[in-house]
């Protein structure tokens, strides 16, 4: 049985070592090179006595980077994600839970890296793959290998404004992969264009098939996704045929009319997921590619990568959502009303997901952890956990689950989960704010910040900037004199909802 | 000019648009800014950019940009 993500890659490479496994706009490396280099990365990490231990790899988006995460399994440790496009303050938080003794650095990055609150190894990826590969050492590793071993920690926000830490394991991991690969349908001819950023587990969809299959996976340029036409040039200049994005990168082609002057030639398998597909651009798209296939995918991170899919097939009318569909196999969604009963038919409730797909927890974080990964309330026989997503849901008429809305603040804005929490508690603590309040415009995308204090607006964004992600900083911000409060003392959202409302009418 | 300056310094309020003439090159402006704003300028000057206006020589300063409206308008 396998027990470890890289048994794919020690089929592939024998079947396919010459193929290109991963490349960006300018480099690549073929499968015999990811196996090398991951290989000589363990090498080198094992002989430092790192063992079961986070090592965190911050390195540009390149298949490198990649590289490195396998190498850090390989050496039985598992692989934290971190980028230059996060804030040094979060990067701090991140170091502060995980203590880690390593960091895998590109030429780039080092130089960054040596301001970082932190008190082990820096070490240079190209130093490393030049390390001596002890083969001996590295299958003594993997004979002790469990499969709830963990493989990687990703970051996700927190409404406390510290950024919880997801621990995944083989298991889930292998377990997501089989089942996503059939779902979609990939195989050794797929080749992925990656959007999504390498510090989320939404890359799993790609970096993971491509060494099961020994298919290709093309990571593109994050700018290519501000020019429609060149990103469609690009697709067909790789002749990239699948692709699994956030929806605001697919309407972003659509919806300024660039399939006019480019279609995509090859791509034939769409997923797309994380928000709501507008249908006006969706049947853009089903138009330009007629027999391509859409899939919508939903899923936390806690329930590694994504549980539910929906293959849309049938048309949908301009008000209607599409569903989210049914778990995938191995995975139960459960409903939970508010009596932690299972909903009745059509009835609301909780979705919570039951299965291998559960992660193993937050790093370092008990109470959070047990504050959603529970005992199944409807199971009083032995100890079995589910995670309770937030996220509420009902089924259909047609038996199909269905998205309704969060349970909390917590807002899915570009792709992203973000706790509007978690922005509120950073603007709190700046200097010459008193009290602030955030809010969510879902119809044109933008989170709104109101507050209170000296500060002037473009300076508190200044400082928000050095402290959270560029996608959590508010698209709206204004100063009000004081903040509207509710009877118990909380900031009143409702009412700052209804002023950002009515002013805009 | 005034209203898109009002526009963009909404969308950064921390960001000299009328000196910065690296928006995209500097990486100040990324793809959700570009998408929002092409919706607020459509909306405000009642033009419709397409796609094949959409490269970076337009969205590198407020001055691009401006000069990208009044073609359109123009049009």
């Amino acid at each position: 049985m396998q027990n470890h993500v890289l048994d794919y890659l020690d089929v592939t490479v024998k079947r396919v070592p010459d193929k290109i496994a991963f490349a960006n706009e300018t480099d690549a490396l073929t499968f015999q090179e990811v196996h090398d280099q991951n290989r000589a990365v363990a090498s080198f990490l094992a002989k430092q006595g790192l063992y079961k231990e986070p090592v965190v790899v911050f390195m540009n988006k390149h298949p490198k980077a990649i590289t490195a995460f396998f190498g850090v399994i390989h050496s039985g440790n598992f692989y934290v994600p971190i980028d230059e496009e996060m804030p040094r303050v979060r990067i701090d938080l991140i170091l502060d839970n995980l203590k880690p003794r390593a960091i895998i650095c590109d030429e780039k990055t080092i130089e960054i890296a040596k301001e970082f609150r932190f008190d082990g190894k820096l070490y240079l990826y190209d130093e490393l793959i030049q390390a001596q590969i002890e083969d001996g050492l590295l299958a003594g590793i993997r004979a002790k290998a469990i499969d709830t071993d963990l493989i990687y920690v990703v970051f996700t926000s927190g409404s406390t404004g510290i950024p919880k830490g997801v621990a995944a394991c083989h298991r889930s991991v292998i377990d997501y992969i089989e089942q996503l690969s059939e779902t979609l349908g990939f195989n050794e001819n797929t080749v992925f264009g990656n959007q999504t950023p390498l510090y989320f587990d939404a890359c799993l969809k790609e970096l993971y098939p491509t060494l099961k299959f020994g298919a290709t996976t093309y990571l593109i340029p994050k700018g290519l996704f501000m020019f429609p036409i060149k990103l469609v040039e690009f697709l067909n200049e790789h002749k990239i045929n699948t692709i699994c994005w956030v929806v605001s990168a697919l309407t972003m082609i659509s919806a300024f009319g660039a399939f006019k002057k480019a279609v995509p030639e090859y791509l034939h398998t769409i997923a797309f997921g994380s928000e709501v597909f507008p249908i006006k651009q969706f049947r853009i798209w089903k138009e330009v590619l007629p027999n391509a296939s859409f899939t919508n995918l939903y899923g936390p991170t806690e329930g590694t990568g994504m549980c539910c899919f929906y293959k849309v097939d049938r048309e949908f009318e301009l008000d209607e959502v599409i569903p989210i569909g049914r778990p995938f196999k191995n995975t139960e969604i459960i409903l939970l009303n508010e009596k932690d009963e299972r909903a009745a038919d059509g009835e609301a409730g909780e979705i919570c997901i039951r299965g291998t797909s559960l992660t193993m927890g937050y790093y370092n974080n008990p109470e959070k952890t047990r504050e959603v990964f529970v005992q199944n309330p409807l199971n009083h026989a032995y100890p079995e956990l589910i995670y309770r997503t937030g996220d509420i849901g009902r089924y259909n008429e047609r038996g199909e689950l269905i998205f309704v809305s969060r349970k909390d603040y917590q807002i899915k804005h570009m792709g992203h989960r973000i706790e509007l929490g978690e922005i509120e508690v950073n603007v709190n603590m700046l200097e010459g704010v008193k009290l602030s309040g955030c809010i969510y415009d879902k119809d044109k995308g933008k989170i709104v910040l109101y507050y209170a204090g000296d500060i002037e607006t473009g300076e508190l964004t200044r400082l928000l900037k050095e402290k959270l992600p560029r996608y959590m900083i508010p698209n709206y911000v204004e100063r009000l004199d004081t903040m509207p409060l509710t009877p118990n003392g909380k900031i009143n959202r409702v009412f700052l909802s209804e002023k950002y409302k009515k002013e805009r009418e | 000019m005034e209203d898109l300056l009002e526009i963009l310094s909404d969308l950064h309020p921390d960001v000299d648009f009328e000196a910065c003439d690296t928006l995209i090159d500097d990486k100040i402006l990324d793809s959700f800014d570009i998408v929002s704003l092409i919706a607020e300028i459509n909306d405000t000057f009642e033009v419709a950019i397409s796609a094949e206006d959409i490269v970076p020589e337009n969205f590198n300063s407020a001055e691009a940009i401006w000069e990208l409206i009044e073609r359109l308008m123009e049009d």
